[in-house]
């Protein structure tokens, strides 16, 4: 299921909640499927891009996807509780029903990257939408150069994914992880984000992708250290959040400078962004 | 309803313009136009010539409409008023989508569809290049609108060439006006006698000839003409849009924006007015037992808070960066989104504001102290 011209882009489609699992708290991932076979089977979707959950009744939001890209399977989103749609979602239950209409927006370039070392930087829950990446890079790993994941938290017990952190290890991924605030059992890092891109050891910065998701202003840091550090301005990518409401770039909530973020984005190229990045209220 | 060669003009006698009426009416339209009410030239039904605002004039100014009485008859002896077209192409609240509650969970549909054949009487040049700058957003990106699809594709459109100016009008700054030169049906420049008939589609064509038309005579024509130029001598206000869209992509810092949010009161009137401002909410309506919802969309405006409201709270927090994106968005990014402007100088914004402010003096004033030298700015993100 591809939105294309032509079709009623409002057009929404019921879509089974599987499961919800709580990733820590106020943080769930809830497993959808969509209630039409047809589409189910039919859908597909690139690591970065979202979609449109709605609970009828109360409103839709924009969800990245944190599902595994690879085939037709159950497409998760790694939800926040923070406005009222996404407080009613973690009211559903196994076997609710809700609309979903997607994917939109762009995607990570995982193809730009090859042959590149690729350093994914999250903060917070921006983890949930490089999942997708992490687990495209994972599937064909021979194809990169390196893998490593920098991930900032709070704290150790808001670090999402916690159980498949290993997993990623396992398949070649460098994990490093820091914490703003540690706890008694907490042996790694404290400290933001930016410090572990500081400290990392970059073998050749000309051939560094780096992929962004978290905070802006995470973003904005990460993004001058990176350039510090000689990773050239075209290989860094964030991805942004607004108000989005229709998803299509039609209701104008999202723009961002000239971009419409919902389809210029989430996914942008920092150099093409960057202008609006440090404007304050744009 | 594309740019055909304006062919011959004809004349319809004063007294038939009912006829024309009448012929949409029976042809199953559903005629609006300008007509009086609360003090004001509004779009509204049009069932006969006395709903049009006949002898009635209108001044304007920054913050300032005052409707007038014409010394003549004249059925169009006036300029642009509060509404737009964008109304009917563009309703201001419309369903998109429904859903119903059953055994298996929810039901989504369409939100119902299937809107009056509109033909709108009295669009002015200004109006018909609004309504192409909206064409390309809801009928000519990736995806298309249903909503205005439905009307835009039925919509009859009879011009009528102005043939006075307002003080807020600046068309000829943005090359929309007065006259007008393509997107309509039939096209009208009123004279004492009559109107002088313009055809621009074949749906034009095939109505002209069901009306009581006569060959224009020369003195008909000359008069028009000059009756034309009247309103092109009469418009005073200016925009310079030389590098606009640079101009102020590159000026986002200026001081100028605080300047104006001193006297802004976000109120969001020349977003309302406007005839090309296309952004709208949708949010969710349901029944009291939540059985039954619908997802309405509504015109929104970049004035509002919670327009720009995420989950940390609004990217928008001053009426300095609401203001700075409305005439940003409006003058310079829409050529990013829509190889166009979106303003048309049509002059509403600066009429409705109930403080004032008029865009092409904002404009003007930061051309003036153009002097940040910031870099310049990269075309969006494609």
């Amino acid at each position: 299921m591809t939105l294309q011209t032509g079709i009623n882009p409002w057009q929404s489609h019921p879509a089974v909640i599987e499961s919800i699992t709580l990733e820590v708290a106020g943080v769930a991932t809830f497993r959808l499927r969509l209630q039409s076979e047809e589409l189910a089977a039919s859908y597909r979707f690139e690591p970065g891009q979202f979609n449109m959950l709605w609970v009828p009744g109360a409103g839709e939001v924009a969800i990245s996807l944190s599902a595994d890209p690879n085939g037709a399977g159950p497409l998760d989103h790694t939800i926040r509780a923070a406005g009222n749609v996404t407080r009613l979602l973690f009211r559903q239950t196994h076997g609710s029903v809700i609309g979903l209409r997607g994917p939109y927006g762009t995607s990570w370039p995982l193809e730009q990257a090859v042959g590149s070392h690729v350093i994914l930087i999250a903060g917070g829950i921006g983890l949930a939408p490089l999942r997708p990446a992490i687990l495209a890079l994972l599937a064909q790993r021979d194809r990169y150069e390196s893998l490593t994941l920098l991930c900032g938290a709070r704290s150790p017990d808001t670090l999402l994914y916690p159980a498949e952190r290993a997993e990623w290890e396992r398949g070649g991924m460098k994990v490093l992880t820091t914490v703003d605030r540690a706890d008694g059992q907490w042996k790694g890092a404290v400290g933001v984000v930016t410090l572990l891109l500081d400290r990392l050891t970059l073998p050749d910065p000309q051939q560094t992708t780096v992929f962004m998701c978290g905070p802006e202003i995470m973003m904005r840091f990460c993004a001058l250290t990176a350039l510090d550090r000689g990773i050239p301005a075209e290989n860094l990518w964030l991805s942004a959040e607004r108000n989005m409401q229709c998803a299509v770039g039609l209701c104008g909530h999202c723009q961002w400078g000239p971009n419409f973020v919902c389809r210029e984005g989430p996914v942008f190229r920092y150099d093409r962004i960057a202008p609006f990045l440090n404007v304050e209220g744009l | 309803m594309t740019n055909l060669p304006l062919q011959t003009t004809w004349f319809l006698p004063r007294g038939e313009l009912s006829r024309l009426i009448e012929t949409l009416r029976a042809d199953g339209y559903e005629v609006v136009g300008p007509t009086v009410d609360q003090g004001a030239i509004v779009y509204s039904e049009i069932r006969s010539t006395d709903d049009l605002p006949k002898g009635w004039t209108e001044t304007q100014g920054p913050g300032q409409y005052r409707l007038e009485r014409r010394t003549d008859d004249a059925y169009f002896g006036f300029t642009v008023g509060p509404h737009s077209w964008k109304k009917y192409l563009f309703p201001p609240l419309v369903t998109v989508s429904t859903a119903e509650r059953t055994p298996d969970g929810w039901s989504i549909s369409d939100g119902k569809n299937d809107p009056p054949k509109y033909a709108f009487l009295g669009v002015r040049a200004c109006e018909l290049a609004a309504i192409a700058v909206q064409d390309r957003t809801f009928l000519h990106g990736p995806y298309v609108d249903p909503v205005y699809k439905a009307r835009r594709d039925q919509a009859f459109i009879i011009a009528v060439n102005c043939t006075q100016a307002a003080s807020t009008c600046f068309c000829t700054s943005m090359g929309t006006g007065p006259r007008c030169t393509r997107g309509f049906d039939l096209a009208l420049t009123e004279l004492p006698a009559g109107f002088l008939v313009e055809v621009g589609s074949p749906a034009g064509e095939a109505l002209a000839a069901r009306l009581p038309l006569v060959e224009a005579a020369e003195d008909h024509t000359r008069e028009a003409e000059a009756r034309r130029q009247n309103a092109v001598d009469q418009i005073q206000r200016r925009m310079d849009t030389t590098g606009i869209r640079d101009l102020l992509l590159q000026n986002l810092e200026h001081p100028r924006w605080s300047d104006v949010a001193q006297r802004c009161l976000s109120c969001t009137n020349c977003t309302m007015v406007c005839p090309t401002c296309f952004c709208h909410s949708v949010r969710d309506v349901s029944d009291l037992t939540g059985d039954q919802a619908r997802r309405e969309r509504q015109w929104d405006s970049c004035f509002n808070l919670d327009f720009s409201y995420m989950n940390g709270g609004p990217v928008r927090n001053d009426v300095r960066s609401r203001y700075r994106q409305w005439l940003t968005h409006k003058l310079a990014s829409w050529f990013d989104q829509f190889d166009v402007s979106g303003c048309v100088g049509c002059g509403r914004c600066i009429t409705w504001c109930p403080v004032g402010i008029d865009l092409t003096e904002e404009v003007a004033a930061i051309r003036s102290s153009d002097g940040l030298q910031r870099p310049p700015v990269s075309p969006a993100a494609t």
